[in-house]
């Protein structure tokens, strides 16, 4: 068994909502439950899938991971170190070890600066790397990593110069220039085109093989969660609902959300034309202010029963080794 | 029985960098009752050309030749004013991308349907708001969203709201450009759903623009693939996705690049480099900068369109050239 290098309990992220005059004097608060008891590990080497729709609170975990925001409650545990609250020079300290690739790699650079100003900042802001010439061949280094080659051809551009696929390569390079331990990346292929997507993720695969990093891949897509990692997490609002191996998950999914969303996938295969697919689930995805009561799947679920809606939310549970779900009724599905 | 015949069209850009070719002789032809897919990555002209069919090229744009026939008519050869009465929206509607994020905030939707029906048809309100209705319920909405505001509404509710109103004027051919990108899967499958029961209940013709091969593969009947403002392959769901395997190697790596759900691959394709700089596309073929098999005579001249077999057009020097 490897070891655990990032662990998160009973994590809880809440939004205020904003009241009105007589929720004000009434007392009344309400929130958005963005993030409700969420808990896994991420083993050290492993690449760990966290799938779901908008607003299921992936990206508000991301954040939360990353220390952008604090959590309302819960633990978080970096390689056995409590780092839910941290005093400013561990987080310091802790930011050079963690790194994010944000989604959008046109909002992610500075347009004004050259790639040579995106790489070493991170080294300017965490005072390292040397003097200006140390600093240009890490730079030129983690371009090299990223197969952005020559460097040269790339550090005196800017940022509108590149592709998508190429700015998504240097976003990583930035994150790379620090030599973290574990990156988490929220959507990083969602706006690279199709014939790049594989090749950055391609990459992205090789390097966590050769620096043995570890990733946290966010994504709403199932088919590159599938090629990319070795174990998936689904949300649903707020909750994780399944986890277990990437491959075991999708050819046997056990909740019946999950059934739902691998239903809805298409794939590029014939005869789908004119055939119109039943998706095992009712409804719209409600508000994460007001969740329901009991499963907080129940309302959308095709096989909810009396139980469903009145007890107590059901726990993750072990149903194979590796494989969690949370579900009361999943043996009979 | 083709209700659109395009024909050689080309739509050029013309800024200050120099003109850009977004659409360099493209011909098709879309049947009745068809859903004609277009595919291709971004900048390959996908949106360019439902524009063009709409004869509204985006400015600096102009179409500087080609025929777009419609049941036989030019629309081309239409004035602003003809084009407004006859085609637009009355024949032919389009789906933008994005469409569901531009309804006005501070209109109810109410209000914003009213407004583009009042304006093309003289009509009372009462019998206006009865054929909003209508629609609204065949796109699966109450008539309760009427009243509310579009921030009021998820992402799949405005998006049926924009597919209504594009459809309550009654027109014969509709343009979808990436109608369900941005939306989760889960409505994202159920708004393709909708789209097929609107094409059988209505008798509808459907263009699907979309860079997503496996979206393409539920709703197309056949599969055009773009590239680099030219088409270079043309066919059947079952010859593009069947066992034979589609025959342009650009179609072939596209197709190997998308990730499939339901097998685990080892190591997915992808195309290395970029699709060209359309100021200065390359001669011979536009592909040849990325083809794996591409050959001398790529390099020079440039391919035509040619038929493989029946209902299947392709543009590679490979392929139909013994």
């Amino acid at each position: 068994m490897s070891e655990v290098i990032f662990e998160v309990k009973n994590l809880q992220k809440w939004f205020p909502v904003k009241r009105s005059l007589g929720q004000l004097l009434r007392g009344q608060r309400t929130w958005v439950r963005a993030v409700d008891g969420v808990s896994f590990q991420i083993k050290k080497g492993e690449i760990f899938g966290l799938i779901g729709e908008s607003g299921c609170g992936k990206t508000t975990t991301g954040k939360l991971i990353m220390k952008l925001m604090d959590p309302t409650g819960g633990q978080m545990l970096y390689r056995g170190q409590d780092v839910t609250h941290l005093s400013p020079e561990a987080l310091q300290a802790y930011k050079r070890e963690v790194q994010m690739i944000f989604q959008d790699p046109y909002a992610s650079m500075n347009p004004r600066f050259r790639i040579r100003e995106v790489l070493t900042e991170p080294l300017v802001i965490h005072r390292l790397g040397g003097n200006e010439q140390e600093k240009l061949a890490l730079a030129a280094d983690a371009l090299t990593k990223v197969k952005l080659t020559p460097p040269s051809d790339f550090l005196d551009r800017f940022s509108h110069m590149l592709s998508g696929g190429q700015r998504q390569r240097v976003a990583t390079a930035r994150t790379l220039i620090l030599s973290p331990r574990f990156i988490v990346a929220d959507e990083p292929v969602s706006m690279v085109d199709l014939s790049t997507r594989a090749e950055l993720l391609h990459m992205m695969k090789e390097i966590q093989q050769d620096l043995d990093l570890t990733y946290l891949y966010i994504t709403h897509d199932l088919s590159t969660a599938r090629y990319f990692t070795d174990r998936i997490a689904v949300m649903y609002l707020g909750r994780i609902v399944e986890m277990g191996p990437a491959g075991e998950l999708i050819d046997h999914p056990l909740h019946p959300y999950t059934r739902a969303l691998i239903a809805a996938v298409p794939e590029p295969v014939p005869g789908r034309v004119n055939v119109i697919k039943e998706i095992p689930i009712k409804g719209e995805i409600p508000s994460a202010a007001q969740i329901p009561a009991g499963c907080r799947f129940h309302p959308r679920c095709l096989f909810a029963t009396d139980e469903c809606r009145n007890l107590p939310e059901p726990e993750l549970v072990q149903a194979e080794p590796e494989h969690l779900v949370a579900c009361r009724r999943y043996k009979e599905l | 029985m083709e209700k659109l015949a395009i024909k050689n069209i080309k739509l050029h850009y013309f800024t200050s960098k120099g003109v850009i070719r977004a659409l360099d002789g493209v011909s098709f032809d879309l049947r009745a009752g068809e859903t004609l897919g277009v595919v291709g990555e971004s900048g390959c002209g996908k949106t360019t050309l439902g524009t063009a069919l709409l004869n509204m090229p985006t400015p600096p744009g102009r179409i500087v030749a080609g025929e777009i026939l419609f049941d036989g008519l030019d629309i081309l050869k239409l004035n602003e004013d003809e084009l407004r009465k006859q085609i637009r929206w009355e024949k032919i509607a389009m789906v933008f991308q994005g469409a569901m994020n531009c309804l006005t905030p501070v209109y109810t939707i109410r209000k914003q349907m009213m407004e583009t029906i009042l304006t093309h048809r003289k009509m009372t309100k009462q019998e206006a708001e009865e054929r909003i209705i209508k629609y609204l319920n065949l796109v699966g909405l109450s008539a309760d969203v009427l009243r509310r505001y579009p921030h009021e509404l998820s992402g799949g509710m405005k998006q049926r709201i924009v597919i209504a109103t594009a459809l309550f004027l009654e027109p014969q051919v509709v343009i979808c450009d990436e109608p369900t990108t941005a939306l989760d899967v889960v409505v994202q499958a159920q708004i393709i759903n909708l789209l097929k029961q609107l094409k059988e209940q209505l008798k509808l013709s459907f263009i699907f623009i979309t860079h997503d091969l496996a979206t393409e593969a539920e709703v197309a009947d056949r599969i055009m693939v773009m590239y680099a403002g030219k088409v270079v392959e043309i066919g059947t769901n079952e010859q593009i996705y069947g066992p034979q395997r589609a025959a342009h190697p650009y179609t072939q790596l596209l197709m190997a690049a998308t990730p499939r759900l339901r097998q685990k691959v080892d190591q997915l394709a992808f195309i290395p480099g970029t699709p060209p700089d359309l100021l200065a596309p390359p001669a011979g073929c536009r592909f040849h900068l990325r083809c794996p098999q591409v050959m001398e005579r790529c390099r020079q001249e440039e391919p035509p369109l040619v038929e493989v077999e029946p209902a299947h057009t392709v543009a590679c020097w490979r392929c139909g050239h013994e």
